[in-house]
């Protein structure tokens, strides 16, 4: 039981590793690419990655989502609207030595970075050892449509009505633009 | 029983992905790859989000996570929007130079 039980153990953790690496180096991917349609590949391996680790916490509604909305919808849109505008490069603000602005941005980033663990740490340092017992319908699809529609119903009809003012802004910036150039 | 890494390991790896979502929205000019930075701040925090939810089992952080999501899809919705007027008023795809509005 105990062999099994660490066996389990060991391989969660190399899915762990595995999926935590492809996240990090493929968030990085995104900000250095100077082409934004391999940005945009690049994030996709991103959401797939963080899909996995969704799945070792057992949320998995949350990573069938994540799967279906950004890298289904949204990536697709994302990647129509740059083959649109077309290839524009730019050459990365790194190419061209560094600058004040890129020196600022990366301290701004990494005090950011060290701002959050400094502040988790401190906060709920010794509590984040020991997590709760979960049941095994944690996560699943039924439990989360029953939250959603008992203790979280305002959340529910609140994110209709933002995707719905979401879907007119889009249409009337489009319609607008269309009537300027004609 | 959460098997393999702690809470504390996913909020490191949350926590590098804003740093680096940062780092893109700052440093990047192109305003597409501004707003991918930005989906990786908000993917950032869904994580942490989602490891809290495990660590207290609690299921309100996976509402509040596809919630946010949600929103995301509304921000990308107005953001490629936005993008795509730009480019047919032929102006430059380039934050520095969309300064029209500035005082």
């Amino acid at each position: 039981m105990i062999l099994y039980a660490s066996a389990g153990n060991v391989l969660v953790w190399m899915v762990w590793i595995g999926a935590g690496f492809a996240c990090l180096a493929s968030g990085i991917a995104v900000v250095s690419f100077s082409n934004p349609f391999y940005s945009a590949l690049a994030l996709i391996g991103n959401l797939g990655s963080l899909a996995v680790l969704y799945l070792l916490l057992s949320a998995e509604f949350v990573a069938a989502a994540q799967v279906l909305v950004y890298a289904g919808a949204v990536m697709v849109m994302f990647l129509f609207v740059i083959a649109y505008v077309g290839p524009r490069m730019e050459t990365p603000p790194w190419k061209s030595g560094p600058s004040w602005q890129s020196v600022a941005a990366t301290l701004a980033a990494g005090s950011i970075f060290i701002e959050v663990i400094v502040a988790v740490s401190l906060k709920a340092g010794g509590r984040l050892k020991h997590s709760e017992h979960v049941g095994s319908t944690f996560g699943t699809p039924g439990w989360i449509g029953r939250l959603f529609l008992t203790d979280h119903l305002l959340a529910f009809e609140i994110t209709s009505i933002v995707l719905l003012v979401a879907a007119v802004g889009g249409v009337i910036l489009g319609s607008h633009a269309r009537r300027a150039s004609a | 029983m959460l098997q393999g890494p702690g809470i504390a390991w996913y909020l490191g790896v949350a926590a590098f992905l804003f740093g680096t979502g940062a780092l893109g929205v700052l440093i990047r000019r192109n305003p597409l790859i501004v707003l991918l930075s930005l989906e990786i701040m908000l993917n950032g925090g869904n994580l942490a989000l989602i490891a809290f939810a495990r660590h207290a089992g609690n299921g309100a952080g996976q509402i509040f996570a596809l919630t946010v999501m949600a929103v995301a899809a509304s921000e990308v919705c107005v953001g490629l929007g936005l993008v795509v007027a730009i480019h047919r008023r032929r102006l430059a795809l380039d934050v520095d130079e969309l300064s029209e509005l500035r005082g």
